[in-house]
Order: C-alpha cells, then sequence, then structure tokens
C-alpha cells in the first residue's frame, strides 16, 4: 500500500514535476493568467497522464522497443483530442481560452516522461496513480501560479473581486505585470526558491569558490 | 507583400517569441542553456525544423484537415480537424527522423554538430506550437514558412541569449535554493520583459 | 526484445486502430453538442452587445437560444450593395467559411486597421423586442496591438446612434488596452454618433475626457496608457461603417426610413 502512497504523494512535494525534474513547463504557463483556465488546463493534464500511463503499461511487455517512443505518442495524442473534444463540448468558454495549449499536452515532457519512465516498468495500477501524483503535482504549481498572477493582477480569485481594483471604483490598483508573461516566470522562480528553502536535500550545487579555476573555463577568466 | 511577409517574421522573432511570449519548447530551453556553444547548436536545429515542418504541416492542414478541405475527393462535408493534433505531431516526428537520418548518410560533419540534439526537438513544443498557430490562424503556405523561419530565429535568440547569461551567472554567489533552475527562471523572467519593449513597434 | 519486422508493423497497426476507435467515437458523439456551443457563442455575444444579457450572466443553453429568437432576427446582407441577399437562409449561413473562401470574398482595400479581406455577404442583427426595431448589431473586426480584435457594434434605429459596443475576443496588454472590455468604458459609448448628419463616420477614441453625449457627441474617452489600442478601435470603426464595410448598408436603410 505504502508503495501507492509514495507513487501518489510523492510527486507534489518531495519530487514535484516542475519545481525539480524541469519538466512540462511549456503548455502550462501560458493558461496560468486566471485561476478557472489553469484549473481545467490541470484537469486535462491529470486525466491525459493518469490514462496515458494506464495504457502504455497494460502493453508494456508488448510494446517493440523500436517503434516505442512513436507508440506513446500516438497514445497521448489520441488521449489528447479526446480530452479536446470533450472540453470543447462540456466548457466551450474555457476550451477557446486554451485554444493551442490543450494539444501542446502532447508534447509536455511530464506526459513523455512518466510513460517512458516509469509506465514502462510498472504494473498498471501503479503506473495510473503515479499518472494522477504527476498531474495533480503539476496542477499544484499551476494552481499556485495563477493564484498569484489572477489575485494581484486583476484583483480576483475565480473570477470574483477580492481586491477592489481602481477601474471599477475600488481602491486596489492592479500589478499589470502579474498578468503579463514574465511575471510567471519570476512567480515560478519565487515558488523554486521557496521549496528548496524548505526541502534543502533538492538544492543544486552549481557555485563553488573553485569553479573559476575549473578546466575549460579560461576563457572567462581574463 | 514583401512588407506583409517581413512584418510576420519581426513578429514571429521578437513581439510573439515563442520562448518568451508563449513558454513554448521551455524543457529544452531550461536544459540545454547551460553553455553558448550547446544552445547554437539546438538553436539552428530548431530553426531548421520549424522552417520545414510549419509549411509541410500547412500542406497537409490545407488539403486534408481543414473543414470543407476534402472537397477535391467530392467529400466536402467531412470534417477531420479533430485529427490534426495527431498528423501534425505524426508529421514533425516523422520528418525529425528523416533529417536526422539524412544527415548522418550524408553531411556527417553536421549531424555530429546537431544529431544529439534531434530527437529532442521531436517532443519541443515549439514546434507543435508553430503548427498549431498556424492552423489556428489559417496561414497560407508562403506564410506559414516565414513564420515558422521567424520563430525558430527567435527562439534560438532567446536559448543563446539565456545560455551566455548563465555561463557568466556560474561566478556568482547565489543564495542556495535560488541556485540553478530557480535563478535561470528569474533570468528568463527578466529577459521576457525585454522583449516585450518589441511590442510597440509597428511594422 | 527483438522483434520481427511483421510483428512490429501489426503491432503499429493495432495500436493506430484501438486509439482511431476511440478518437473516432469521441468526436462523432460530441459534434453536435460543440455545434450547438458554436452556435450559442454567437448568440450569447450578440444578446450581451443589444444589452439583452449581462456579460457573465449565466443562463442556460435553450434560455439564450429562446431569448435571441424572441428579440433578434439574423439577416444576410451584400456587403457591397448594402441590399440584403434574397434567397440565402440566415440560419444555415456560415459566416466563419464565407470570409475564409476567397471566391466569396473580396480583398479589402488598403486600410488602417489591417483589415484583409472582406466577406461578400455578412449577417447582421436586428434587435426587436416587441417587434419594434432598436438597434441593428453589426459584426466588427480589426488588429489591435497584440493581434486582432473581434466584436459587435449595435447602432440603433436612427441610424447614426451607438447602443452599445463589445469585443469578444481581444489579446490587448491586460490591465491597459485590455480595458476594453471594461463595462465602464463600455458604458461611455451609449447614446455616442457614430455618423454625422451626411452618413460619414465621425466616432473616435481620443485621449482625454470627452464631454457629455449631446456636446461632444462623436468622441470617446481613449483608454489611458493605451494609445495604440484605442487607435485601432477609430480605425477599425471607421473601416467597418465605412465605404468597405456596412456603410452601403446604413445608407440604404436610412433612405428606406427617410432619416
Amino acid at each position: 500500500m505504502s508503495k501507492e502512497r509514495d507513487a501518489l504523494l510523492d510527486p507534489l512535494f518531495n519530487n514535484n514535476p516542475i519545481a525539480l525534474q524541469v519538466l512540462g513547463i511549456c503548455s502550462a504557463l501560458a493558461v496560468t493568467t486566471k485561476m478557472d483556465t489553469a484549473f481545467v488546463m490541470s484537469l486535462a493534464v491529470i486525466f491525459v497522464t493518469a490514462f496515458s500511463n494506464l495504457a502504455v503499461s497494460l502493453i508494456r511487455n508488448w510494446i517493440p522497443s523500436s517503434i516505442r517512443i512513436i507508440v506513446q505518442l500516438t497514445i497521448i495524442a489520441s488521449l489528447v483530442i479526446i480530452t479536446d473534444q470533450v472540453l470543447k463540448a462540456f466548457v466551450y468558454d474555457i476550451s477557446k481560452q486554451l485554444s493551442v495549449f490543450v494539444g501542446l499536452i502532447i508534447t509536455n515532457c511530464i506526459v513523455m516522461g512518466r510513460a517512458e519512465a516509469f509506465a514502462m516498468q510498472n504494473k498498471p495500477s501503479l503506473s495510473f496513480i503515479d499518472g494522477i501524483g504527476n498531474g495533480v503535482g503539476y496542477g499544484l504549481v499551476l494552481m499556485a501560479v495563477a493564484f498569484m498572477r489572477e489575485l494581484f493582477g486583476t484583483g480576483k480569485v475565480w473570477g470574483i473581486t477580492v481586491l477592489h481594483p481602481v477601474n471599477e471604483g475600488g481602491w486596489y490598483v492592479p500589478n499589470g505585470l502579474m498578468v503579463l508573461a514574465p511575471a510567471a516566470f519570476l512567480l515560478i522562480g519565487c515558488f523554486i526558491w521557496a521549496i528548496r528553502s524548505w526541502k534543502t536535500e533538492q538544492v543544486e550545487e552549481e557555485f563553488h569558490v573553485g569553479a573559476l579555476l575549473e578546466l575549460g573555463h579560461e576563457s572567462h577568466v581574463r | 507583400m514583401l512588407e506583409h511577409y517581413l512584418s510576420l517574421a519581426m513578429k514571429a522573432t521578437f513581439v510573439e517569441n515563442m520562448a518568451l511570449a508563449y513558454f513554448l519548447g521551455m524543457c529544452s530551453f531550461l536544459a540545454v542553456s547551460r553553455k553558448v556553444e550547446t544552445a547554437i547548436g539546438l538553436g539552428i536545429a530548431v530553426i531548421f525544423v520549424l522552417t520545414v515542418t510549419t509549411p509541410l504541416n500547412q500542406l497537409l492542414y490545407v488539403t486534408l484537415l481543414k473543414p470543407g478541405s476534402l472537397a477535391w475527393l467530392g467529400l466536402g462535408d467531412v470534417d477531420l480537424s479533430f485529427l490534426s493534433f495527431l498528423t501534425l505531431i505524426g508529421t514533425i516526428a516523422a520528418t525529425v527522423q528523416i533529417v536526422e537520418m539524412t544527415l548522418d548518410r550524408y553531411v556527417p560533419a553536421l549531424y555530429n554538430a546537431l544529431g544529439v540534439f534531434l530527437p529532442l526537438i521531436a517532443v519541443n513544443c515549439a514546434i507543435l506550437g508553430a503548427s498549431l498557430f498556424m492552423a489556428e490562424r489559417d496561414y497560407t503556405l508562403g506564410e506559414a514558412t516565414v513564420f515558422g523561419l521567424g520563430s525558430g530565429i527567435g527562439w534560438a535568440l532567446a536559448i543563446v541569449a539565456l545560455a551566455a547569461v548563465r555561463e557568466k551567472l556560474k561566478y556568482n554567489n547565489v543564495p542556495e535554493p535560488l541556485r540553478g533552475l530557480g535563478l535561470t527562471f528569474m533570468v528568463v523572467g527578466l529577459m521576457s520583459v525585454g522583449f516585450m519593449a518589441f511590442s510597440g513597434i509597428q511594422l | 526484445m527483438e522483434h520481427s519486422s511483421r510483428y512490429i508493423v501489426l503491432f503499429a497497426a493495432a495500436v493506430c486502430g484501438v486509439c482511431s476507435i476511440f478518437v473516432a467515437t469521441a468526436a462523432v458523439t460530441l459534434k453536435d453538442r460543440q455545434e450547438a456551443n458554436k452556435l450559442l457563442d454567437v448568440q450569447k455575444k450578440v444578446l450581451v452587445v443589444a444589452g439583452l444579457m449581462q456579460e457573465g450572466e449565466d443562463i442556460d443553453g435553450p434560455e439564450v437560444t429562446l431569448r435571441f429568437d424572441e428579440n433578434i432576427t439574423a439577416k444576410v446582407v451584400d456587403v457591397a450593395s448594402g441590399e440584403y441577399a434574397a434567397g440565402v437562409d440566415a440560419v444555415s449561413f456560415d459566416q466563419i467559411a464565407v470570409a475564409a473562401d476567397l471566391a466569396t470574398s473580396t480583398e479589402a482595400p488598403t486600410n488602417r486597421a489591417r483589415v484583409r479581406r472582406v466577406p461578400n455577404q455578412a449577417l447582421v442583427y436586428h434587435v426587436a423586442p416587441g417587434g419594434e426595431l432598436r438597434s441593428i448589431v453589426l459584426p466588427i473586426e480589426g488588429a489591435g496591438l497584440w493581434g486582432t480584435l473581434y466584436g459587435f457594434i449595435a447602432i440603433g434605429a436612427d441610424g447614426r446612434t451607438i447602443d452599445g459596443i463589445a469585443f469578444y475576443q481581444h489579446k490587448e496588454t491586460p490591465g491597459l488596452g485590455g480595458e476594453v472590455d471594461n463595462p465602464r468604458w463600455k458604458a461611455l459609448w451609449k447614446g455616442r454618433k457614430a455618423f454625422d448628419e451626411k452618413g460619414d463616420v465621425r466616432i473616435t477614441v481620443k485621449k482625454g475626457m470627452a464631454g457629455s453625449p449631446e456636446t461632444d457627441p462623436y468622441r470617446v474617452d481613449g483608454l489611458s496608457g493605451a494609445t495604440i489600442t484605442s487607435r485601432s478601435v477609430t480605425n477599425l470603426l471607421a473601416f467597418w461603417l465605412g465605404d468597405a464595410g456596412f456603410g452601403p448598408y446604413m445608407d440604404r436603410y436610412r433612405i428606406e426610413r427617410g432619416i
């Protein structure tokens, strides 16, 4: 049982896909200006990672290794198409705002990464749970970023006004930077900073005093 | 007409930079930007693949996938647009594979330089992103080529610039938890602010 | 694990087969819903600009259609001549396809709104709650700062006064140009005149406070910090209400009504 628990909970904090593995940030950030789009996007990613993991794991013993990647890609792409069709049918407004970014889940490295690294080696039930765990871990980061951006950028949370903005007669001057692209990067940076201050074992050792004298870096010491 | 293409290319390169405005191709953008040399290699490979796949996908899209595009087969009512994702990614994966094999066979020098990056590119969101934007915005063949080239150059510029910054960052004493990834994100954020300055340009 | 080529090909075919069954099932079963959603989407936008529905008001699909059918009639207009197109059914008219098709659209004259093609026929909506014409809703679009602005404008029954404006899709900077969405700004348009007595387009968006609609009828306050977006709105209105857009239609309408 604890194996299942680890597969589910590990990706949330100890091994969060965005914070640690640098995976799949591409499709995520452009849709984090609002909570509701980020939420729908998270659900879509959870669905795709969970089921692609399940499907790949089910057929893992029969996949010829030479066409492994393209088979995974086909399964993922099919799942993404289904997701896209469902979104268009049930939450049309949001699916329009997500535009091409639903399609980009296909190239989201988390999905491919988990299928390749985990589902190819583990049994279906465990892979499915791992997919959900990774999807949720990813969703958490997305929602956290969206929360900050929406709250400080427009004074709203889930479209409900929390900080009454000036242009609607309130007191809060919205921080325009928050809704622009750069804010997403800065927020993720801070997020990683926070998570690594808490979980110090994730710190990357990039700087050390000897770096200046290392071989191959002579050109920089002038 | 030339003006139109020029403006499209400029827009794709600077204003709507794939990496800095749409966050596309982030995985390799962050992972392969430690050294300028490798960044240049990957950048060139991306330019190349984008310039090839975007027009190729455009052709496929208008002849097969777009609603009503099967009229030439007498199947005007068939709408296969739901298959776009699958077809576009398939074309990209296949093209990358073919390019890789061709280079290996005929231009080994180039293969040695770019070879390692090509498999990485097949799942680079910037490539699929360009094709999806092309489909969404209904570009013509010419526009798609220019758009692909422009986006590629923009992406390459961004990754080379980032790699240059990161090379210098190595010598700074950064707070420990911020080292590596955290700081890279912040640098990308600041670069993105810089690129936004291009948005006011009207061509 | 080594496999024969035959196995690999068969395996690939099997995977494709299974995937295509799932994908095709999803696409076919959900198609009707998606089409209905698209139609509802347009109806909602027209209702909003006609002032018959609040933005973000949560009403379900059948209610939207009912409200739309009760109050609004769609008509297909021949853009160049301004006449109603005979024998074209407005309900099944596919505006997007017509605008995209080279055979059913014409290249636009050089214009500052950077509109490239104009459809030969276009949908306009007559808003007539209780049978009496209150306004005419016209589609508008044009280049903004980051991308194209798409919207509708409602012109009152006198053929000159603006009854409402709304942009339903745009990529302007949030907080600056993105304020084209702001209900407060949109409210400034009501009562201003789009056309002067001669029928020329006069409305402009300019920096600074405009006077009341009576004293300053042709001007709307610019969006602060968004000069380019403000200018774009002026340009796109000049285009779509002008001779290359719905100008001929509005002229004809005014002549028919004797106003």
